[in-house]
């Protein structure tokens, strides 16, 4: 049960073994990656050279954790965690790493993807791109408010 | 009262964030945003189009009818894109 919110890189393997070493009754630990793509995807397709994270210090903290209990009370999780970076990230930098472990795989599967798809809507970060044709902040996008709203409607995703 | 801007909220108008006191009759979100939209240039743009406005206080999202206490911490950003 740990979020942590930091600029500098974190070290997957390390962080993925701390979080059920110690703990024998897991059978499965679910993770997913953010990394930052080279390729805009709006209308022009010039390559990112960079994107900077902003975030709300404090704010940031209290949503994710609200995001995790939130998870916690909706599957059987042992542990999870979430690590979001903010500042300057270049191109096949890691962005975030959000995991779950639970005894069994289905609960950390679906944990994982809600923290992902609620966390894409309530944590509040911003990106601006750099590109060859200037700065742009990143629009959002209406998809991933859907996905959000797909664990409230009962439906599975 | 604290206020905070970010993102292209932030730039438009041109502070992270500022103290202010309240004018008489300001007591919910869109009071304050109302008065804020005739400080300056700035921030006329960067509140023009309140779809793409996203408000907290003491860092909990809120609607535009919330009220507004002296003391409040409020936040106006643009829809988050983290992750």
């Amino acid at each position: 049960m740990v979020v942590h919110v930091q600029r500098e890189d974190f070290d997957l393997g390390q962080a993925l073994e701390s979080l059920t070493r110690d703990n024998h009754g897991i059978g499965g630990l679910a993770s997913f990656v953010g990394l930052v793509r080279d390729l805009h995807p709006g209308h022009d397709a010039s390559a990112v050279r960079s994107m900077t994270l902003e975030h709300y210090p404090g704010m940031t903290e209290r949503q994710l954790e609200a995001i995790e209990a939130e998870a916690r009370a909706r599957w059987p999780l042992d542990a999870t965690l979430i690590i979001h970076r903010y500042g300057r990230l270049e191109p096949g930098d890691r962005i975030v790493l959000v995991a779950c472990a639970s005894a069994h795989r289905d609960a950390a599967f679906a944990a994982c993807q809600f923290l992902m798809d609620w966390l894409k809507t309530k944590a509040p970060f911003w990106k601006l791109e750099e590109t060859e044709s200037g700065q742009h902040w990143v629009a959002a996008k209406d998809s991933d408010d859907h996905a959000a709203e797909r664990w409230n409607s009962g439906q599975s995703p | 009262m604290k206020l905070l801007y970010f993102a292209w909220l932030r730039t438009k108008i041109g502070l992270a964030e500022e103290t202010v006191a309240l004018p008489a009759g300001i007591s919910t979100v869109a009071d304050l945003i109302g008065w804020l939209q005739t400080r300056g240039p700035g921030y006329a743009e960067a509140l023009a189009n309140l779809s793409v406005v996203k408000v907290a206080v003491n860092q909990e999202y809120v609607l535009f009818d919330h009220p507004l206490r002296a003391g409040d911490e409020v936040a106006l950003f643009p829809p988050v894109t983290g992750g």
